[in-house]
């Protein structure tokens, strides 16, 4: 397959170097990170997978800026975003986090919803923003729906409305924290395709926390697999499936070798987690 | 009665039927059912009112209450009197500056209160010790705390619809998703912008919840106060009576079809006030629209 030439990001590499978060839950200490290193290359969609309440989601904070962590560092391109010097991560419009159950204002047209980062920021006037803002969204196939409130909009265009509201801040890097879970099979791949369109015409460094392996394998340039809590990385599996990918790939034989090699380290940590949750209960 | 509509706004944003009528075929149905109602009462009221005349005794209660017809011939000729419609004007007046200075103190007390944990654990205890004394019982200390008569009764108002409007404002504050905050901090927003772009519109449908129920108290605290204040200044039901003095001044007086005249209207008076209230806080807040 000659591949044509994809933009890729030269910003959003992304090191993570032996961080260690530990939560106190009624008087014990509850380690949700341990020990846990690796990076993520400029331009790569990274996706995360473990089981549920592994400490992805902290992980994915500690990068936000959202709560700090207790040793090792984070830096973004080189610059240290927490560390001992600093625990807390100062949060900033080069890491923006799409939600699991999305985080539009629901009070904002979503027009307003997009333009919001940048006038704020004051790197925009309300015109341009709203300028921008439109032409993204139209890029998005959302054009008609920009004087719309969210609450008007399919969870499935919703979620589309805030990864375009998260570019329209020209991220270093997208934080992506299950945003397809709530939505049906088929609204997901068709998400999915969006995605990958917004990330081909892009090159945005990706972050992906997900459940779903398939969406992990479809999605991802690497699916880092993570071990029950506490969470650091198991094993790491770079996807050779060759982007731009189209929806037929999920039926190749290259995708269910990979899901097989995958779905048996995934599935040995969840077992853990499992029992581990039976012992808790 | 405060946390019920709290609990029915943060609920989510998918707004409900709770305001208004159904559309198409539903409006005249229910439309028929509400008139089928009220015929009913109505000649209910009737047959029990003049129960002497049909039956040789009067039935209990609904026997010595006026008749329908004494009412609306006692009503026709108080159109006319320009004590009835001062009676009105003064009552609503009364509401309208207690329940604004409610809402003007309510809101941001109850921010305060939602926003600073030191502030709250300083302030709300003495808040719900204050919250239970129904403001009744403050009349008598109103009169002797404040200097004119006018101001007691407006005080008595206030307090009526200030703890309603700061608990929802609390509760609707509350609810607010972290998630919303953390993403407009992430886009570089100030405290301020949150404040003014999040937090406010964001417990705005709780103040607007908050301000119907708080209409319905404030209506029914003014009679009560007017009543036993003597009408404010004078005493006089032509000045400065109110709707509760007129009904005071009627049971005095021995003229019983005005007192249902003064109780009709003061229904009135809090049912339009009440869909006066709704339809502002539904173009406040225009992302509640049904879809």
């Amino acid at each position: 397959m000659n591949a044509p030439v994809l933009r890729t990001s030269m910003r959003g590499a992304i090191e993570i170097y032996d961080v260690v978060k530990v939560f106190e839950v009624r008087g014990v200490c509850v380690p949700a990170v341990d020990h846990c290193s690796f990076s993520i290359r400029a331009g790569e969609i990274c996706m995360i997978v473990g089981p549920s309440g592994c400490g992805k989601t902290t992980l994915l904070n500690a990068i936000a800026g959202f709560h700090g962590i207790d040793s090792g560092s984070i830096t973004l391109d080189g610059t240290l975003l927490c560390g001992p010097s600093q625990l807390v991560a100062p949060t900033g419009s080069d890491r923006i986090v799409v939600f699991q159950n999305g985080a539009l204002f629901p009070w904002k047209t979503n027009l307003d919803n997009v333009a919001f980062g940048p006038i704020v920021q004051k790197k925009l006037s309300k015109k341009e923003a709203h300028e921008k803002g439109s032409q993204l969204l139209a890029q998005a196939g959302l054009s008609g729906y920009e004087h719309k409130y969210p609450g008007e909009l399919s969870s499935g265009l919703q979620r589309r409305v805030e990864i375009v509201r998260a570019l329209m801040n020209d991220p270093a890097v997208l934080l992506l924290d299950e945003p397809y879970r709530a939505l049906d099979a088929l609204s997901k791949s068709v998400m999915h395709e969006a995605l990958l369109e917004i990330y081909y015409r892009t090159g945005v460094t990706i972050f992906f926390i997900t459940h779903d392996l398939e969406e992990a394998i479809f999605l991802g340039h690497r699916v880092v697999v993570m071990t029950s809590r506490p969470c650091r990385p198991k094993e790491s599996f770079t996807i050779d499936i060759p982007h731009p990918r189209r929806y037929e790939v999920l039926t190749s034989r290259r995708f269910r070798e990979l899901a097989a090699e995958i779905s048996a380290a995934v599935n040995e940590e969840a077992m853990k987690s499992f029992t581990l949750g039976e012992r808790e209960g | 009665m405060t946390n019920a509509p709290v609990a029915e706004t943060s609920g989510g944003l998918t707004s409900n039927g709770r305001a208004g009528w159904p559309s198409g075929l539903g409006f005249d149905r229910s439309a028929r059912r509400a008139a089928v109602a009220i015929l009913m009462a109505l000649i209910f009221w009737h047959l029990g009112s003049t129960s002497r005349q049909w039956l040789g005794t009067s039935l209990p209660l609904i026997g010595s209450v006026p008749a329908p017809d004494a009412v609306v011939r006692a009503w026709i000729h108080l159109l006319s009197d320009p004590g009835y419609w001062q009676s009105w004007l003064w009552s609503t007046v009364r509401v309208a500056l207690g329940f604004a200075a409610a809402t003007t103190a309510g809101m941001p007390f109850g921010l305060a209160l939602a926003a600073n944990a030191r502030f709250r654990s300083t302030v709300f205890p003495v808040f719900e010790l204050l919250r239970p004394i129904p403001p009744l019982a403050w009349v008598p200390a109103s009169i002797i705390f404040w200097p004119t008569q006018e101001l007691s009764i407006a005080f008595v108002i206030f307090l009526g619809g200030f703890y309603t409007i700061v608990l929802n404002v609390v509760g609707g504050a509350e609810a607010i998703d972290t998630r919303l905050i953390q993403a407009a901090r992430s886009m570089g927003a100030s405290h301020w912008i949150i404040f003014r772009r999040l937090i406010l519109p964001g417990v705005l449908p709780s103040i607007g919840v908050g301000m119907e129920v708080a209409i319905g108290i404030t209506w029914e605290v003014v009679v009560a106060a007017e009543m036993i204040s003597g009408g404010g200044s004078g005493g006089e039901a032509s000045s400065g009576g109110g709707l509760g003095f007129f009904i005071w001044n009627s049971y005095v007086g021995g003229a019983y079809p005005d007192i249902i005249v003064g109780m009709i209207s003061i229904g009135i008076a809090g049912y339009l006030s009440s869909a006066m209230t709704r339809r502002a806080v539904a173009y406040l807040t225009p992302w509640k629209k049904r879809v």
